[in-house]
C-alpha cells in the first residue's frame, strides 16, 4: 500500500507555500514589474515629470552602437571569466585532492578569496596592476611591457578577467572538490587495474562524473559573471577605456545611476534579464541533457 | 506586520526624540568630502554649533561626488531628503530643472530674513549657480579651477628654467624632462575633459556649446569640435601621447598620484589639489597657470570652476530653514571661508575671504594658491567663458572621455572623434531638454 500524505482543503498547503511566495514577488516580480513600466517612461532624475513614451527608450537603446559593443564585451568577458575560472578551479581542485601532506591547508587557503567582497577584490588588483602605483605594473614596466589598463582596452579587460575569475575560483574549487570527493574510489581503482592511466581516467570516469557539478558551476557562473562583477568593474575601470569594460549591466547602472536616464536603463535591465532568462532556459534544456547524473 | 512595524518606528522616534530633550533643531548636512577635507566640514559643522545652541548641524559622508548627488535624489524619491545637499558643479542643471525639488537659496535667505547680498560672492563662481537673472540658486561652497602643477626639481633636472606659459613651451619642456628620464610622463592631466575641453575652451574664449555654453537655455547645441583650437589641442595630446611627452592619466583624479610620486612632473588638475601635494610631494613644487595658445586670439581669457555646490532641499519646516539660513550666513563669514581655502586650496567665494587672506600674509607664503583665484579673475568673462550648464552632465564627460581615449589609442582620427563626442552629446542633451520642461 502506498503511503501518501495529503492536506485536506487547499489553505494549508498556501499557507506553507507563503513566506517563499511572498520573497520572490516581493524581490523580484515586484521589482521586475517596476523596471517594465519604467522603461516605457522619460522621467527626470528626480520623478518631477513623468511622460508616457511607449517603446521609445528600447529605440533608443537598439540605435546606440555603445549598446552592441556592451553586449560585445559582456560575451567576451563572460567567456573569459567562466572558461578561466573554471578550469583553474578544476586543476586545483584535482591536486587538492590527492593525498598531499598539509592539503587542508591548501583547502583552507584556496576557499579564502571567496569570503572577499567584489569590491575589494577589485581594488586588491588594482593595487598590483595599477600603473603607476601597482608593484606588478611597474614590474611589467621595467621589463619593458607597455601596461596602461587607463588606456589600452586589452589590458583593461584583462585586469576584470583576471580579478572577476580570480574571485570565482574558490567557489567553484570547492563543488570541484566535494564533487570529486563523491565520486567512489573503486570506479576509479577497477579502470586503474583495467589499465587506465590517470589521463585517461580523469577523462572518462572523473569528468563525466563531476558533469552535474559543472553543469550546476556553468549556470552559477554565468549568472555571477552577468550581475556580481559589477562592483569589480566599478572600482578598477569605470567601464573604460572607450567602454572596453562595460558590460551590460555596468551599462545599466551607468546610465542610470550616473546618467539619471531611468527610462533607458530600466529598458536595458528588462532586455538584460531577458537575455539570461533566455541563456538559463538553453543551458538546462541543451547542456542538462549531456550530463550526468 | 504594518502595525508591527509603525509600533517598531514610533517607538524608536520617541526614544530619540525624548534623548533629543533639550531640541536642538537638526539639520543634516550630506556631503562628499572624504579623508582630510571630511574631517574640515566636521570641524566647520562642530564649530556652527558651539556658536550658538538653538540649531545643530550633522553632517554625514555620502560618498563620492556622484554618489552623494544619487543618495539625495534617492532620499527625495522616498521622502527622506536631507536639508543641505553638496552637489558638484556638473549636477547643477539636473538640480536648476528639478524646480520641485529645491528651495533656491536667494528665497531661503528671503524669507528667513538673514541678511544676504549675492553681490558680496565672487561673479565668477556666483554665476555658475544663479539664474539668467542673477538670483542664486545654490549656495558656492567648494570651488576650485585647473592649475598646471609644476615639479621645479624635474625641471631643473631637464634644464628647463623658465616654468612653461604656452602649450607649445609646455610640450617642449616635457620633451626636455623624456630625455631627463621622464620618459613615463612628461605632461598630464587630471579629469580630463573638465581640464581640455571645457576649461580649454573658456581659457581659449572658444565656444563650447552654443547658448553660452548653456548658460541662456537648455536648448543648446555642442560646438567645441568645430573650434580650430580644441581641434589642435587634441592632435597635439594624441601626437605627443605616442612618446609619452603626454600620458593620459585617466577621466577623474586618479591619475594625480602621478605628479605626488614624482613620475609626471607637469600635471594640470584642480587647484584644490594642494592639500594633497603638501602633505605627499617630496620635491620643490609650485602652481602655474594653465598653458595657451598665443596663436589665439584673445587667449588666455578666464577660467571655469569645478568643485560643488550646497542645495537646500524643498519641503521642511519654516523652524529648520532658518538654521539652514544661519549656516549658510556663518559659511560666508570672511573667516570661515579663509579658513576654509587656506586648508583646502578652493576659492575663496567672497572678495571679502580673499582680503581676509591677503591680510593675513597667506598668499606671500603661498603663492601657489593665489593661481587660481587669478586665473577666474583674469578677463571679464564672455559668453564663452562664464561657465557651462548642461543637462546630465556626468553622462555627457563620460561620452567625451570615451571618444578621447578612441583618439588617444589611435582608433579614431581627432576630428572625428570630437565630432562623435558632440553628436553623442547632443543627443543626451536633447533627452534631458525633453524631461527638464
Amino acid at each position: 500500500m502506498e503511503k501518501r500524505s495529503y492536506f485536506a482543503g487547499k489553505l494549508l498547503p498556501y499557507a506553507l507555500l507563503m513566506p517563499q511566495l511572498l520573497v520572490t514577488i516581493v524581490f523580484f516580480y515586484v521589482p521586475a514589474g517596476q523596471a517594465v513600466y519604467q522603461s516605457f517612461l522619460l522621467q527626470d532624475a528626480f520623478g518631477m515629470s513623468t511622460q508616457f513614451v511607449w517603446l521609445e527608450n528600447y529605440q533608443l537603446l537598439l540605435s546606440d552602437p555603445g549598446y552592441y559593443q556592451a553586449m560585445t564585451v559582456t560575451a567576451v568577458f563572460s567567456v573569459a571569466v567562466t572558461t578561466l575560472s573554471l578550469s583553474a578551479a578544476l586543476l586545483l581542485a584535482v591536486q587538492a585532492d590527492k593525498s598531499l601532506r598539509g592539503a587542508g591547508i591548501y583547502k583552507t587557503l584556496l576557499i579564502w578569496p571567496y569570503a572577499v567582497a567584489p569590491v575589494v577584490a577589485g581594488v586588491l588588483w588594482l593595487f598590483m596592476f595599477q600603473p603607476s602605483l601597482g608593484m606588478v605594473a611597474g614590474g611589467l614596466r621595467r621589463m619593458g611591457v607597455d601596461w596602461n589598463p587607463y588606456l589600452n582596452s586589452g589590458d583593461a579587460l584583462t585586469l576584470v578577467v583576471l580579478a572577476a575569475a580570480w574571485k570565482e575560483v574558490s567557489y567553484n574549487f570547492l563543488f570541484f572538490l566535494a564533487g570529486l570527493q563523491a565520486i567512489p574510489k573503486s570506479l576509479i581503482e577497477a579502470a586503474a587495474i583495467d589499465g587506465a592511466r590517470p589521463t585517461r581516467r580523469f577523462w572518462t570516469i572523473i569528468f563525466p562524473l563531476l558533469s552535474p557539478t559543472a553543469f550546476y558551476l556553468l549556470t552559477v557562473n554565468i549568472v555571477y559573471v552577468f550581475f556580481d562583477t559589477f562592483g569589480i568593474i566599478h572600482a578598477v575601470t569605470h567601464g573604460g577605456p572607450a567602454g572596453a569594460t562595460t558590460t551590460l549591466v555596468y551599462k545599466v547602472f551607468n546610465d542610470g545611476r550616473a546618467g539619471g536616464d531611468l527610462g533607458g536603463s530600466a529598458a536595458q535591465s528588462v532586455i538584460l534579464m531577458a537575455i539570461v532568462i533566455a541563456l538559463t532556459a538553453v543551458q538546462f534544456r541543451f547542456i542538462e541533457r549531456k550530463v550526468n547524473y | 506586520m504594518g502595525t508591527l512595524k509603525s509600533i517598531l518606528v514610533g517607538s524608536a522616534l520617541l526614544t530619540f526624540t525624548s534623548l533629543q530633550a533639550s531640541a536642538q533643531v537638526e539639520i543634516q548636512w550630506w556631503h562628499a568630502m572624504s579623508g582630510a577635507n571630511g574631517d574640515r566640514i566636521v570641524k566647520i559643522a562642530n564649530d556652527f554649533n558651539a556658536s550658538q545652541s538653538e540649531f545643530k548641524v550633522v553632517p554625514s559622508f555620502k560618498g563620492s561626488y556622484a554618489d552623494t548627488m544619487n543618495a539625495g535624489i534617492a532620499a527625495f524619491r522616498a521622502g527622506g531628503a536631507p536639508h543641505i545637499l553638496q552637489v558638484f558643479e556638473v549636477g547643477t542643471a539636473t538640480m536648476m530643472a528639478a524646480k520641485g525639488a529645491i528651495k533656491p537659496v536667494h528665497q531661503l535667505m528671503a524669507e528667513t530674513g538673514e541678511p544676504f547680498d549675492s553681490k558680496s560672492y565672487l561673479p565668477a563662481v556666483t554665476g555658475y549657480y544663479s539664474t539668467s537673472k542673477g538670483d542664486m540658486l545654490s549656495f558656492p561652497f567648494n570651488s576650485s579651477t585647473v592649475v598646471m602643477w609644476v615639479n621645479k626639481d624635474a625641471l631643473k633636472k631637464a634644464g628647463v628654467d623658465k616654468i612653461p606659459a604656452t602649450w607649445p613651451e609646455t610640450f617642449d619642456a616635457a620633451t626636455k624632462l623624456r630625455a631627463a628620464g621622464f620618459d613615463k610622463c612628461g605632461v598630464s592631466t587630471g579629469w580630463v575633459t573638465w581640464v581640455n575641453i571645457e576649461n580649454f575652451s573658456a581659457w581659449h574664449n572658444q565656444s563650447l556649446s552654443t547658448k553660452a555654453n548653456g548658460l541662456d537655455g537648455f536648448d543648446t547645441e555642442i560646438a567645441f569640435n568645430k573650434s580650430a583650437a580644441v581641434v589642435k589641442h587634441f592632435e597635439n595630446l594624441v601626437k605627443y601621447q605616442k612618446d609619452k611627452i603626454y600620458d593620459y592619466a585617466g577621466r577623474t583624479n586618479e591619475g594625480e598620484g602621478r605628479f605626488t610620486s614624482g613620475e609626471c612632473p607637469l600635471f594640470l588638475t584642480s587647484s584644490a589639489f594642494y592639500g594633497n601635494v603638501k602633505a605627499n610631494a617630496k620635491f620643490d613644487y609650485t602652481a602655474a597657470p594653465m598653458p595657451y595658445y598665443p596663436d589665439v586670439a584673445g587667449a588666455p581669457q578666464n577660467s571655469i570652476i569645478g568643485g560643488a555646490s550646497l542645495w537646500v532641499m524643498s519641503g521642511k519646516p519654516a523652524a529648520e530653514y532658518k538654521g539652514v539660513a544661519k549656516f549658510m550666513t556663518y559659511l560666508s563669514s570672511p573667516a570661515v571661508q579663509a579658513w576654509w581655502s587656506q586648508e583646502t586650496g578652493y576659492l575663496p567665494i567672497t572678495p571679502a575671504a580673499y582680503e581676509y587672506s591677503k591680510k593675513q600674509g597667506f598668499f606671500d607664503k603661498v603663492p601657489a594658491a593665489e593661481i587660481a583665484i587669478k586665473e577666474i579673475t583674469n578677463k571679464e568673462p564672455t559668453q564663452n567663458s562664464r561657465g557651462l550648464r548642461l543637462g546630465n552632465l556626468v553622462q555627457i564627460r563620460d561620452i567625451w572621455a570615451e571618444e578621447i581615449e578612441q583618439a588617444l589609442t589611435g582608433k579614431k582620427p581627432v576630428q572625428a572623434a570630437l565630432d562623435a563626442a558632440a553628436e553623442r552629446g547632443n543627443q543626451v542633451l536633447r533627452q534631458f531638454e525633453r524631461t527638464a520642461k
